[in-house]
């Protein structure tokens, strides 16, 4: 079996899995995996800005919660459909991820964290703040109501799953096709030799910027989803250590990988769950040591660890792939 | 304008443990050119400590120095068994391990001491001459150890070969080696001086915030800032950083926006500064060679 | 998967042959004839893991009536999620709750933001989310959300409660207030003013704001002081009380009049400020301090102290004994199991926890008792004032309504 059928028959049983999946779990269980699509989401946009952009953010969870406010208030103020509500909430968010993008572009590694952190701090703060509590709720946040199912068969969870699921599939083949292709190409030039890739004539301002604004699209298209199927915002759901779960999750999964944005977002979903079962005396304490080990024995992520055994397997046939692309992680 | 006077102080006060904690990032930075997120959570688990010690019967200044002792050995000891194993991975991945080693310290010393906060004693007396309405004699002396340390810190790398083989190793770790220079223990050293650093910040904080395990999460928020503001690689920078974060929040809150998003506005301004000078006000710029 | 369907398949099975063997009561799911499941979501990691105590003390009363034998005959089997105070996680653990592990109610989850998150679920599935722990009162509404209830006395009442105070014994006070800025402060700070109604306007001098964040209150403090005020409330709770109560003696010396929520009032909170600072500090209190001597000869406080000392004994022995909340809540639910009976429906259980009268509770204060009806869903609103007279809590006046 060449290459290429051994790829299409794992998207096909990756496919079936997928739509399978909620009419073999429990409603409960669906719920956790739309929770992972929705994280998945996050993490590609993350992943494009600091794995192929090689720009750290601290601050992905601001995003998140800006595209989650927009639906809850398009819902609950404007009576807007809640499907309606995502492009906004995406588009906002570009624009929003854009105009921050422009003097943040100045700072670099380090530097760059610290803006995209305060943001992270603030925005549970300024989403309190009296003189935007009247759209935002306050502390009580927004609530809103669980959609049903227009498909009559399926279930709420389980139609949320597909639906979220029909969004993020888009998702992720726009940005698998906008790194292939001549832009993707730019990106990742800036991130191993800014002044090389200027040089080439890529405009370096433009692509840092506009990368940070599609990544922040994907936060907040996520953000918004999240809304949806959990139906309620308040700041207390976006604390920095959201953020800082986003930046665990692309870590683990493997930095600059696609598919290890998926598997990040299973990481940040289950196992703060199964390390407060072990322990509910010291749960942090047994999720850091499985940071820690998670790091030693993968420390390029699960993505990495499955390149390296993926090219042992590869140098045991004659044909060879050429070698893949140098994977220099950012800072 | 009394008001003022008391604001101005007293964010000089609540700046020192900023600069201190600032410092001690700075420290790291230098060594290794990593920044530590696992900090603040150092410093408090060595004001534990001494608060341990000092349960058990030491005296302040016993416990004190045995603390600073002890943090040194689990600084060096903490570079050599957890971060060695991945000093030359990529940066993010050392990041995480920061990270993982911040739950693992908070969730630690929750589960040892519990979350009740503690009374720690100040090693300043009350009533002493240089104590005064507008600021405590904790707070002076808070102040007046944070400008000591810096000027340890200072002459450590301007004048000891080790600070400057430190230096050395923190910008070239490849020519540092080839020139004799034992670049492990020198990170070792790194860590070590930086928690003891922190230790330090650690006991002087724990009499004005109360010890327990999240005493440090919103200081070290502040040191972070404090220190890209005056420079990751300036110690000077960072204390003065920290003085500025401390009153320019004082201010802002009672002045300006008022308390509710006091920290927003500081941020922003903060970040202001830093577009303007992106290696922050006393930070080498880098010129990268290609 | 097929273990999995087998076992499902074993537990079924078996669990059909006991419904067999004795089918006595009515139950829905989560209760029979030997168990009777209650879930709660709690914060054992993230910023507010100190009330964690509190849930310990729920599962340790729980383990000292399953000892005796149970309620009715009934082994509560008290099942406790790590929800990280964020409200998503909340809902995704409580679906876990209900619908995996078939919780037959939720019971005092903790904190506000976390139980508005889960509030139109639980409702919406008909399932009591009883006790939560958390004075909140935007959060009871009894018409709108059936199933929702609170038990400690409202934040709202405690307000009401001071502000009646200062009215009457300081009508000229210049009112400085503190606040955290989440649902804690502001379900504090409105009751408030509105109590001192018109009088407000004129009462209240400054009011300012701090996040849970913040390393210091000193600020603020200084901002009061400026402001001219005499007397204060902090509406804070945890380090910052300790830090603002600390600061505001040093601010404003002995004269000033301080109230905190009763909260912050335990020692484990505010005992390192010291006896010295803390002389004359105010707040009000509904249940009987453990710690107190006083009350050193109450059956009711011997009984509980022989408790810690047997089911959480990890307990800080000086300062946790001093807050028996969790204590009493788990009190109030094992009197709601029993007088349900046989009958262990969902619906049964709301009706018995909204008609409580007179319910008495050894370790509330004497004059005060558990009333419930289905438009009054906080069983505890009757509240006494305390102040702190350098080494203890002393009671002042009466139990009032608030």
């Amino acid at each position: 079996m060449s290459r290429s059928q051994i790829n299409t028959a794992g998207f096909a049983a990756l496919a079936v899995v997928l739509l399978a999946l909620p009419f073999v779990l429990s409603s409960y269980h669906t719920f956790q995996a739309t929770m992972v699509i929705v994280y998945a989401v996050a993490l590609l946009g993350l992943n494009l800005l600091i794995g192929y952009n090689g720009q750290i953010s601290l601050g992905h969870g601001a995003f998140f919660a800006i595209g989650a406010y927009t639906t809850a208030i398009l819902v609950t103020k404007v009576g807007m459909p809640y499907w309606m509500t995502i492009p906004i909430a995406g588009a906002l968010c570009l624009v929003v991820g854009f105009l921050f993008g422009l003097p943040a572009l100045r700072l670099e590694g380090l530097y760059l964290a610290l803006p995209t952190f305060a943001l992270a701090v603030a925005t549970p703060q300024l989403l309190n703040y009296n003189r935007v509590a009247p759209l935002t709720g306050g502390v009580q946040g927004i609530m809103f109501d669980k959609p049903d199912s227009p498909v009559l068969p399926l279930d709420q969870d389980q139609w949320l799953y597909f639906f979220c699921l029909a969004i993020a599939i888009p998702l992720y083949i726009v940005g698998w096709n906008l790194l292939r292709a001549r832009t993707g190409r730019a990106i990742v030039a800036i991130r191993d030799h800014a002044m090389a890739a200027g040089a080439m004539g890529i405009d370096n301002a433009f692509y840092k910027t506009a990368t940070f604004g599609v990544s922040a699209m994907y936060a907040g298209i996520a953000g918004s989803l999240s809304a949806i199927i959990t139906q309620f915002v308040a700041p207390d759901s976006f604390p920095i250590f959201l953020s800082l779960s986003f930046l665990v999750g692309i870590v683990v999964g493997g930095v600059a990988s696609i598919p290890g944005a998926a598997v990040g977002a299973v990481f940040i979903e289950f196992v703060p769950n199964v390390a407060s079962e072990i322990s509910d005396a010291a749960p942090w304490a047994v999720y850091g040591i499985v940071l820690i080990a998670a790091m030693y024995l993968m420390p390029e992520g699960v993505a990495g660890l499955c390149r390296t055994l993926g090219n042992r397997l590869e140098t045991r046939r004659p044909a060879a792939r050429p070698a893949p692309a140098p994977r220099r992680a950012p800072g | 304008m009394e008001n003022f006077l008391n604001q101005l102080l007293s964010g000089l006060a609540t700046g020192g443990l900023y600069a201190s904690i600032a410092l001690a990032l700075v420290m790291i930075y230098q060594a290794t050119h990593h920044v530590n997120f696992a900090q603040g959570e150092l410093a408090m688990f060595s004001a534990f400590l001494a608060w341990t010690l000092m349960q058990g019967g030491f005296s302040y200044w016993a416990a004190f120095l045995l603390t600073l002792v002890l943090s040194f050995i689990a600084g060096a000891a903490i570079e050599r068994i957890i971060i060695r194993p991945i000093e030359d991975k990529p940066v993010l991945t050392v990041v995480v391990v920061f990270v993982g080693l911040l739950f693992v310290l908070n969730s630690v010393a929750g589960w040892i001491y519990g979350y009740d906060i503690k009374s720690f004693p100040s090693p300043f007396p009350a009533n002493a001459w240089y104590a005064s309405r507008f600021m405590s004699a904790h707070q002076v002396g808070m102040i007046t150890v944070t400008l000591a340390l810096l000027i340890l810190v200072f002459a450590f790398f301007r004048f000891t070969a080790l600070g400057l083989a430190m230096r050395a190793v923190a910008q070239n770790p490849v020519s540092s080696q080839l020139v004799g220079i034992r670049t492990g223990w020198i990170l070792a050293l790194g860590w070590g001086l930086a928690s003891v650093i922190g230790a330090v910040a650690g006991m002087m904080a724990a009499p004005i915030v109360y010890l327990d395990p999240n005493m440090m999460g919103g200081i070290l928020l502040y040191a972070f800032a404090a220190a890209l503001l005056g420079g990751l690689t300036s110690p000077l920078g960072a204390v003065i950083g920290g003085f500025v974060v401390g009153v320019l929040e004082n201010l802002a809150g009672a002045y300006v926006v008022g308390t509710e998003i006091k920290l927003s506005v500081a941020l922003v301004i903060i970040v202001g500064v830093l577009l303007l000078r992106p290696s922050g006000l006393f930070g080498r710029t880098v010129v990268t060679r290609v | 998967m097929k273990r999995f369907v087998i076992a499902f398949a074993i537990v079924a099975v078996s669990a059909f042959a006991a419904e067999r063997a004795v089918a006595a009561g009515k139950y829905d799911p989560g209760a029979s004839d030997t168990e009777i499941k209650l879930g709660t979501t709690w914060a054992f990691s993230g910023p507010v893991s100190s009330t964690s105590p509190v849930q310990r003390q729920m599962a340790g009363y729980f383990a000292m009536i399953n000892d005796q034998g149970g309620v009715n005959g009934r082994k509560i089997n008290f099942i406790a999620l790590d929800d990280g105070y964020q409200p998503p996680k909340t809902v995704e653990q409580t679906r876990r709750l209900v619908e995996q592990d078939k919780v037959l109610l939720m019971y005092g989850q903790i904190g506000t933001p976390t139980n508005v998150a889960v509030r139109p679920y639980l409702n919406s599935k008909k399932v009591p989310q009883l006790f939560v722990t958390t004075g909140s009162y935007s959060l009871i509404d009894p018409k709108k959300y059936p199933w929702t209830m609170g038990f400690q006395s409202s934040y709202a009442a405690e307000s009401r409660v001071i502000a009646r105070y200062i009215l009457t014994e300081k009508p000229n006070a210049k009112i400085g207030i503190l606040y955290q800025d989440d649902d804690f402060g502001t379900d504090h700070l409105q009751p408030f003013l509105d109590a001192l109604g018109d009088k407000a306007a004129t009462m209240v001098v400054a009011k300012v704001s701090y996040a849970v964040t913040d390393p210091t209150v000193t600020s603020q403090i200084l901002s009061l002081k400026a402001a001219g005020a005499d007397t204060l409330y902090l509406m804070a709770q945890s380090r910052a009380a300790a830090q603002a109560v600390s600061a505001a003696r040093d601010q404003g010396g002995e004269n000033l009049l301080l109230f905190i929520p009763y909260v912050a009032t335990a020692k484990s909170v505010i005992g390192p400020v010291g006896d010295e600072k803390l002389k004359g500090l105010m707040s009000t209190e509904s249940t009987k301090d453990p710690t107190n001597p006083v009350w050193a000869n109450d059956p009711a406080v011997k009984d509980y102290l022989a408790w810690v000392d047997k089911y959480v004994p990890e307990q800080d022995r000086a300062s946790d004994r001093a807050s028996p909340l969790g204590y009493i809540s788990a009190q109030t639910m094992v009197e709601v199991l029993k007088r349900a009976g046989d009958d262990l429906t969902r619906d049964n259980i709301m009706k018995v926890a909204t008609s409580l009268h007179n319910v008495a509770i050894p370790l509330l204060l004497p004059g005060i008792t558990l009333n419930t009806s289905a438009e009054d869903y906080f069983p505890i609103h009757t509240l006494q004032l305390k102040r702190y007279d350098g080494t203890r809590w002393e009671l002042v006046g009466k139990p009032v309504e608030g």
